[in-house]
């Protein structure tokens, strides 16, 4: 063995599975997608992929942590308006106000949107200030211990709450319109479809940094812990770990992971407005998490992929089936699929496993033992 | 003084209006520990029987529709309540968070229904004439839909307080809420009891439809409107505690109010939630507790 290899982690010397479906899902989207899609369902795709960003950080906080975060919609707001405001302020020029300003009557740049010029103040901040409010809002509430539906409801309640302050303050956020009207995007024009596909292949690298930097830490021996501390908090508790810190850095980094969505849906979409990111929105996407599997990360962004995709082909159509099905979606994946697209794959391996044994009599009863049952919260 | 007595009506009447949809759930979260998201829709279902009834009845009977409308509106949102018990959150118990995804999967269905059978539009439920109108007392002006909606609260609050403490039934629901094995092996039937719960928590979201009515138009997305603010006054108020419930409203009716008057409608909204957060820094619990001595909750 040579000096190269033993410095390598053993996995990395031979193709494990997760290698070889990690690649081919990376050619599809880096290669085969922008190939074989028309700009326009490019930069569809590029939205749900921001979506799927999302979804990574919603299946660290609730998949593996056990806490419902129903308030995702704040992050990814607080996100794409600290990157709209940007954006805004790019296009007015030096001096001059944001359209929207003007016509609200406002005459001097309110002093929250002065900072936001800078492209360094603007981009830190669209991941950061997400960051800082789930931790003093995490810290406040995981410190007191109020959990499970308690907590659920209080994230929803502050995405509720953002909304009413960003719709009651038309002359600073926009109101009910957001920000919109965007031209460009560091020098990318967003009318462009060259460089729209430029924006789509930056949403697919951030993609999978994230979430490979989400699996590792999964994987790892903070993903254990936080995975006991879903199971039985107290029990964690009683073996000397403190839940509240282990909580709160899954609910943070969500949030950061949310907001950095948020800071790339902005140029992908053009528009940043409270009916993205209200109560209704934020509890949206924790069914994308749903469906796709709360427990498997990359189920997770797949899950936000495939209920948009079937949203817009839907909704096309039929509009208002749509909601019926998206209901029903609710309510047939947690009765009968609570582990989403994930646990059906794996219960199909298994019968192809059982199946497989078939042909040899005597493993068959030993050979597929039953997948250890988790507890699912 | 004026303004002062003025802010503290408006403050009662929003408390009213926050104890009235959150009532229901003082027994379908406080007792079951069920977070029925479609609570919120149940409360447009009481608001659409209103309206129904009075587009049957026509416009002569207007005040008797809407005292007809008081049991109706209970009676149908209950027995959503019950067909929803039955069919979706009995397989769920012991799964609170997943209870909630459903829940809410079966309001979004509920919602479309609605706007399929009555259009997407809003639509209007005239008031009685007895309700027209309004008194000056010490110079505040008190209209007579919020005192009425006032008066149904305090009614409903006096009926429920004599069921849960005097009767048989009520004891078993507390036994059960308070210890569930325990009450299952002194012979209360709990799923019966659960289900006769859930009756009266749906049917009492149904009641407050009917009051809603007489604050503004009605449509599908009306429950939306009303559920956080309804959870968040269980919340403060202490799991299936009356009389936290109606102090948290109270509180909460008054703080959004008082907020309101200095400052704008949205800073309130956004103040009453950082207020219930410091809140329960000091009562993780709510403001009445249930003494327990197991640690999990």
């Amino acid at each position: 063995m040579s000096a190269v290899a033993k410095l390598l982690p053993r996995r990395a010397l031979k193709p494990s599975g997760f290698a070889v479906r990690f690649a081919l899902v990376t050619a599809s989207l880096l290669l085969l997608a922008p190939a074989v899609l028309s700009d326009f369902r490019l930069s569809l795709l590029a939205k749900f992929l921001c979506f799927a960003i999302i979804a990574i950080g919603i299946g660290l906080a609730w998949g593996q942590g056990g806490m419902l975060v129903l308030g995702q919609g704040l992050f990814f707001g607080l996100g794409g308006y600290a990157m709209g405001m940007h954006m805004k302020l790019a296009e007015a020029g030096p001096g001059q106000l944001p359209d929207f300003m003007s016509w609200s009557g406002v005459e001097h740049l309110p002093a929250l949107w002065a900072p936001f010029r800078s492209a360094w103040v603007a981009i830190p901040a669209a991941i950061l200030l997400p960051m800082a409010i789930a931790a003093i809002l995490g810290a406040a509430i995981f410190r007191q211990r109020v959990r499970g539906a308690y907590f659920a409801i209080l994230s929803q309640a502050l995405a509720a709450a953002f909304v009413i302050v960003l719709v009651g303050n038309q002359g600073l956020t926009g109101g009910t319109n957001g920000l919109t009207n965007f031209q460009s995007f560091f020098g990318l024009s967003l009318a462009s479809p060259q460089d729209k596909r430029i924006l789509y292949f930056v949403v697919v690298i951030v993609l999978l940094v994230v979430f490979l930097a989400t699996r590792e830490l999964v994987i790892g021996r903070y993903g254990r812990l936080l995975i006991a501390v879903r199971d039985d908090e107290d029990r964690v508790r009683f073996l000397g770990y403190d839940p509240t810190r282990v909580k709160l850095v899954a609910y943070v980094l969500a949030a950061g992971v949310a907001g950095l969505a948020g800071a790339l849906f902005v140029p992908v979409v053009g528009i940043i407005s409270p009916a993205l990111l209200g109560v209704v929105p934020s509890i949206e996407m924790v069914i994308w998490v749903a469906l796709g599997g709360r427990t498997a990360l990359a189920w997770a962004a797949a899950g936000a992929v495939v209920v948009n995709w079937a949203k817009t082909s839907i909704s096309e159509q039929f509009p208002s089936s749509w909601l019926y099905l998206q209901g029903l979606l609710f309510v047939v994946v947690i009765l009968f699929l609570p582990k989403g697209i994930a646990g059906v794959v794996d219960s199909l391996r298994g019968f192809a496993a059982r199946v497989a044994v078939i042909g040899r009599p005597r493993l068959r009863t030993r050979a597929v033992s039953a997948p250890p049952t988790e507890k699912l919260l | 003084m004026e303004v002062l007595l003025n802010q503290l009506f408006v403050g009662l009447s929003i408390a009213s209006i926050l104890l009235l949809v959150a009532l229901g759930l003082t027994f379908t979260f406080g007792q079951m520990n069920v977070i029925n998201m479609a609570h919120g829709e149940f409360i447009m279902a009481g608001a659409y029987t209103t309206y129904v009834l009075q587009t049957a009845l026509g416009t002569g009977l207007i005040t008797l529709s809407f005292g007809l409308a008081l049991p109706a509106a209970f009676v149908v949102a209950g027995t959503m309540g019950l067909l929803l018990e039955f069919t979706v959150i009995r397989r769920l118990y012991g799964r609170p968070l997943d209870t909630l995804l459903v829940t809410w999967g079966v309001g979004l269905m509920l919602q479309q229904l609605a706007r399929d059978l009555f259009g997407a539009q809003n639509v209007n439920v005239d008031a009685p004439s007895l309700l027209d109108g309004g008194v000056t007392v010490a110079g505040v002006s008190l209209s007579y839909p919020r005192l009425f909606i006032i008066a149904v609260v305090v009614l409903v609050v006096i009926v429920i307080a004599i069921y849960m403490q005097r009767t048989p039934a009520g004891r078993r629901m507390r036994a059960v809420m308070q210890n569930r094995p325990l009450a299952a092996v002194s012979g209360v039937r709990t799923t019966r009891v659960d289900r006769t719960t859930f009756f009266i928590g749906s049917g009492l979201a149904g009641l407050a439809g009917v009051g809603i009515t007489l604050l503004g138009p009605v449509g599908p997305t009306l429950g939306l409107a009303y559920i956080i603010d309804a959870f968040l006054v269980v919340i403060v108020g202490g799991l299936g505690q009356l009389r936290g419930a109606i102090f948290a409203a109270l509180a909460l009716g008054m703080a959004n109010s008082f907020i309101e008057y200095n400052t704008t409608a949205s800073i309130a909204k956004a103040g009453v939630f950082l207020l219930i957060v410091l809140f329960l820094q000091v009562r993780p619990q709510g403001l009445i507790v249930q003494q327990r001595r197991g640690l999990a909750s």
